[in-house]
């Protein structure tokens, strides 16, 4: 489904990403973690073409991302993403925010394309909010608004980054429940994370990446289990698991 | 004080000036529609655009913010007029506004693209929208809202700057009380009873802007 192969992205002299392979089969739902600065939302940046790259091939669905000849627009329209900063359009309603792509990128018409949104804001649990400015919802609630968004372009794959890390502790359970959900319906999914326990219970794997490359990667509970890397003992020792 | 008050000419050429109080507000409106699209185009440019297009942008910009807007008009009239570019009083009058408040709105428009996020473009984008479907609908929408407060002042200042017109032979309304003022020498009824036009004309529009604006942002 998503395959990189020996990826390098500098911003500048800096390199962020040195040398990155991996292979992420239909259906999966990798986590990634490390330290700030390790390059993880990097990664998904690159993913999707909202960064160039500077050497190495990421094949997305059969498509090299960033050929010269490839359309990055219908390359994203298969690939949903959630950021940090939730994002949400704040003029257009809660109904529109997710309805506008499915009408002007998949051209849908008008009653499809609000027939599409409300069922997947419905699927996320903001049914009773459609015809509300996303300024009366919760920062929860607006991360979940994103998700439903990215879901109505109907992905083939959700890459999400750090989309707990801005919350409020009490709002984090809400969103961690959707993406959850939407790992048990089988969507391959990248999680770039901070959220050692969700990580380690909803991952069929988890990449820990040290300076610009992964230094471990492994089935979740063997990797939390038996770290192996020094620095990944570390990194876990740190942080509450 | 000795001097006699007589309204009643006034009252007869109202009709005349009310007329060209239209004009005043043709012009002036004119003036700002194309002012936000030529303004829009300046800012554009001068966030996105390098070479000599961003310095034509940039002198624009920096002419029509920091130099008097009457040598403005006198430019469009006299100036070019010096190497035979005619152009009629309206023409050269909507030349000068619309110079001068490209100007303004250009950098009310920037303020206003760099109030909103990087991540709203990075969002938009993600849903496999392009780079004009990204500013057609979420960028310029947000970003209309965010200047819409210093677009009203500028439609009222465009209005009475264009009383300037009568100083290059346009007859709008202060060209208009101008000529009868001078014709029948009741100099102060003339422009007292202009002044009180312009302060209707002006009343108005801002009450139509906040009509508008109850209207068009309900976030």
């Amino acid at each position: 489904m998503i395959s990189i192969s020996n990826l390098y992205k500098s911003y500048g002299s800096l390199e962020v990403l040195k040398g990155i392979d991996l292979n992420i089969p239909k259906g999966e739902v990798l986590s990634v973690i490390g330290s700030s600065g390790s390059g993880k939302s990097t990664l998904l940046y690159c993913i999707n073409g909202l960064e160039p790259i500077q050497k190495g091939q990421i094949i997305v669905d059969d498509i090299d991302v960033h050929a010269k000849e490839t359309n990055l627009n219908s390359v994203r329209q298969n690939m949903g993403m959630v950021f940090q900063q939730w994002n949400s359009f704040p003029h257009l309603t809660v109904l529109e925010n997710v309805a506008l792509a499915p009408k002007i990128v998949s051209k849908l018409s008008k009653s499809d394309a609000l027939e599409v949104a409300e069922k997947q804001l419905l699927h996320v649990g903001l049914g009773d909010k459609l015809s509300q400015y996303p300024s009366a919802l919760s920062g929860g609630q607006q991360q979940r608004l994103a998700i439903a968004r990215a879901l109505a372009m109907e992905p083939k794959c959700m890459l999400f980054d750090e989309a707990t890390s801005a919350l409020d502790p009490e709002l984090v359970g809400e969103v961690l429940d959707t993406i959850r959900l939407l790992a048990d319906e089988g969507m391959t999914m990248i999680c770039v994370t901070h959220e050692m326990g969700f990580a380690r219970e909803v991952s069929d794997r988890v990449a820990f990446f040290h300076e610009g490359k992964i230094e471990e990667i492994n089935q979740a509970e063997k990797l939390f289990g038996s770290p192996k890397s020094k620095y990944l003992q570390k990194f876990l020792s740190k942080v509450k698991t | 004080m000795d001097y006699n008050f007589h309204w009643r000419p006034v009252f007869k050429s109202l009709p005349d000036l009310l007329e060209s109080a239209i004009l005043t507000l043709e012009v002036a409106i004119l003036s700002m529609i194309l002012g936000i699209i030529f303004g829009l185009a300046l800012s554009l440019i001068r966030i996105h655009v390098k070479g000599p297009l961003k310095w034509f942008a940039i002198s624009w910009i920096e002419l029509a913010r920091n130099t008097p807007a009457l040598l403005q008009l006198f430019f469009f009239g006299f100036g070019l007029g010096a190497f035979g570019i005619h152009f009629s009083p309206f023409l050269i009058v909507l030349m000068g506004l619309t110079f001068n408040n490209s100007g303004y709105l250009a950098e009310n428009f920037r303020g206003g693209f760099n109030s909103i996020p990087d991540t709203q473009i990075r969002a938009s984008l993600s849903l496999g929208m392009n780079h004009f479907q990204t500013y057609t609908r979420i960028i310029i929408p947000q970003v209309l809202r965010v200047v819409y407060h210093p677009m009203t002042n500028q439609m009222v200042w465009a209005v009475l700057m264009s009383s300037l017109g009568m100083l290059v032979g346009f007859r709008e309304l202060s060209g208009e009380t101008q000529f009868f003022a001078s014709k029948t020498y009741r100099i102060f009824e003339y422009f007292a009873a202009t002044a009180v036009i312009y302060y209707v004309i002006v009343k108005i529009i801002l009450g139509a802007a906040r009509l508008m604006a109850s209207r068009l942002f309900k976030y």
